[in-house]
């Protein structure tokens, strides 16, 4: 027995949710009186994971599998989990691992839950809290399989250091005919991702043009944040759709959340509802995002953006 | 090619989310089902390869006789046909193990779902369902093209996109960009009639268990008062952000 997690990496570097998953996978290997085991394809420095409790690290190196391959990374996680006995397996919920999670819980006949927010209430029946409806209310969800798959929710959980002394096994995987062939990557560079961000700057119909996003990207740059904007303005070609973040759009879980000339429809609080803390700038005292931010400005972006980076600037040199 | 769009029934975006019989049941009460909007998109795309290349379009759901006006829907908006396998949908592996029979049987070649359903918000329909049939299987889905058996599609990857080539039978997972809003078909006068003669199939679940079950629901504790700060005084906006949520 043991609880396996899966620790992504992206050009042999952790992500953060990979320090994450094995902090919550340690605390559910003590639950249940076991051991944790953290699986990595092509990263770089196993070891890293020694600080969050990871006791045994497998490795997979495999030049096929450089790039993603959700057929290919499932059937990996599931001959680890095969050789592991592992009885529960925990997998981030990025857009890959959302995307593996059920690929792995068909082939080890799981019962799989995603957005896991907390750690099981109960192992017996295995209990677990995750966000549902979107994002508006939890459901308290029994996985009655022998093996578990559980998709962790980002920022849900924390990283914890918990060091011990760990060891590492290389592992050879037999991969399966990947089926679909990455032809092209495009990705910004140089650019702080919504899914990684700490921080996000996010801006609305109030800011009445494409040509005010200056502010909005100043903002973002002296908190090393990553922008993003409600529906409309990605609908009306102000900002790419990426960047269009709410029920119908990206989810954001970041600790902090500024919201700009955002009214606070319930289309998208329901997707930034995860994010920790809050901020709203708004010229409306009634705009309803007032009701679900910690900290608001009522006031006009175009005075309070330029004047809050001015601050900042001075604050983050200080 | 014969398509198949998954069409899950959910609350419209705009519901409030209440809980009865002891916060174990959804309150269904006032609230209003709509197809869900990702698979909205996934219908109309459809269409269009419907419309340019010719296919058979057949759209599926897992429920009860309440969600067959959602299909009729689907219908007005131009699907040739409907099947609801008459069965509750207790977890997403009952949900892809019931639809896995439907798509087997129908011989489909294109099987599109939404990336996501508004309701339980699971994510896993889709993968599971290509798991079970074989199928190969691109998720998030932001465009797809198709010639013969070849299958060229965009999802959207964090920070970007990435383009795959991949080959029929396959699953999609699709989202707005497989077609815009704007592109969004609404049932007309026309559509409305003619789905009312078009078949709606019934047929009975195998029986597929669940693998996970909901116990209890909770809501987001409710939240403290907003904290004010003077639009003349942004300087105590970041001593808060620094020293009390220490979150900058
Ligand atoms: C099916 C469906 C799905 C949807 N999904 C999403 C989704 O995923 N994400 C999403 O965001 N929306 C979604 N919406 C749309 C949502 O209902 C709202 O229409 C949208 O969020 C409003 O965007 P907004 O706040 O930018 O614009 P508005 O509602 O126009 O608000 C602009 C705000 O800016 C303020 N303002 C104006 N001038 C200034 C100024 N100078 N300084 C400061 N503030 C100013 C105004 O007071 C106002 O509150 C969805 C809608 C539907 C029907
Ligand atoms: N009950 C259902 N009947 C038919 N299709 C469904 C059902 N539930 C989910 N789906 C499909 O699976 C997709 C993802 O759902 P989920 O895995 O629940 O997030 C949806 O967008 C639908 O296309």
């Amino acid at each position: 027995m043991s609880v396996l997690v899966f620790a992504d990496s992206s050009e042999g570097k952790f992500k953060k949710s990979a320090f994450e998953v094995v902090s919550y996978g340690k605390k559910i290997a003590e639950q249940l009186n076991t051991n944790i085991v953290a699986v990595t394809i092509n990263a770089d420095d196993s070891s890293e994971l020694y600080k969050y409790g990871a006791e045994k690290v497998v490795t997979v190196s495999n030049d096929s599998l450089t790039i993603f391959n959700a057929k290919q990374y499932g059937a990996v996680i599931t001959e680890v989990a095969k050789a592991e006995s592992a009885t529960v397996v925990v997998i981030d919920s990025s857009i890959d691992g959302l995307y593996l999670a059920p690929l792995v819980a068909v082939n080890l006949e799981a019962g799989c839950i995603s957005n896991a927010v907390e750690l099981p209430s109960n192992v017996s029946p295995f209990t677990i809290k995750r966000k549902t409806f979107s994002n508006k209310a939890f459901s308290n969800t029994v996985i009655s399989t022998d093996v578990k798959v559980i998709g962790l929710a980002k920022n849900s959980f924390g990283i914890y250091e918990n060091v011990v002394s760990g060891t590492t096994e290389s592992f050879e995987a037999a991969l399966p005919d990947a089926g679909v062939k990455s032809e092209k990557i495009e990705k910004v560079t140089g650019k702080v991702t919504i899914a990684d961000a700490d921080i996000v700057v996010s801006g609305g119909r109030g800011l009445k043009g494409p040509e005010n996003w200056g502010m909005i990207e100043e903002l973002a740059d002296v908190l090393g944040a990553a922008t993003a904007c409600s529906k409309p303005v990605s609908d009306l070609g102000w900002r790419p759709h990426g960047e269009h973040v709410g029920q119908t759009g990206k989810p954001v879980a970041s600790n902090l959340y500024i919201a700009i000339g955002i009214s606070g429809a319930i289309q998208h609080l329901a997707g930034i509802n995860a994010s920790k803390v809050k901020v709203v700038i708004n010229t409306d005292a009634d705009a309803p995002f007032f009701k679900a931010a910690d900290y608001g400005i009522i006031g006009d972006a175009f005075e309070v953006v330029p004047e809050l980076i001015e601050k900042l600037k001075a604050f983050k040199t200080a | 090619m014969k398509i198949l769009v998954c069409i899950s029934h959910v609350p419209d975006t705009t519901s409030k989310i209440n809980f009865t019989d002891n916060n174990t049941k959804f309150d269904t009460n006032g609230v209003q089902f709509v197809i869900n909007p990702y698979d909205e998109f996934c219908l109309t795309r459809a269409m269009w390869f419907k419309e340019k290349q010719g296919a058979s379009v057949t759209v599926v759901n897992v429920g009860g006789a309440e969600t067959e006006p959602t299909l009729r829907k689907a219908l007005a908006i131009g699907a040739d046909k409907a099947i609801r396998i008459n069965a509750n949908p207790t977890d997403s592996f009952q949900v892809a193990s019931e639809l896995s029979e439907v798509v087997k049987k129908g011989e489909f070649d294109l099987v599109l779902t939404g990336k996501e359903s508004a309701d339980y918000n699971g994510q896993m329909v889709p993968g599971m369902l290509s798991a079970l049939t074989n199928f190969n299987f691109i998720n998030g889905c932001v465009g797809i093209e198709i010639e013969g058996t070849n299958v060229s599609a965009t999802r959207e990857i964090d920070g970007g996109n990435e383009t795959l080539s991949s080959s029929l039978p396959i699953v999609i997972g699709g989202q707005k960009g497989i077609v815009e809003e704007k592109d969004l078909r609404i049932p007309n006068m026309r559509g409305i009639m003619m789905a009312r003669k078009k078949p709606l199939e019934v047929v009975e679940p195998i029986g597929s268990t669940s693998a996970t079950n909901i116990q209890s629901f909770e809501k987001p504790a409710p939240k403290g008062a907003v904290k004010l700060i003077d639009s003349n005084n942004v300087d105590e906006l970041i001593n808060l952000l620094h020293n009390e949520a220490k979150v900058i």
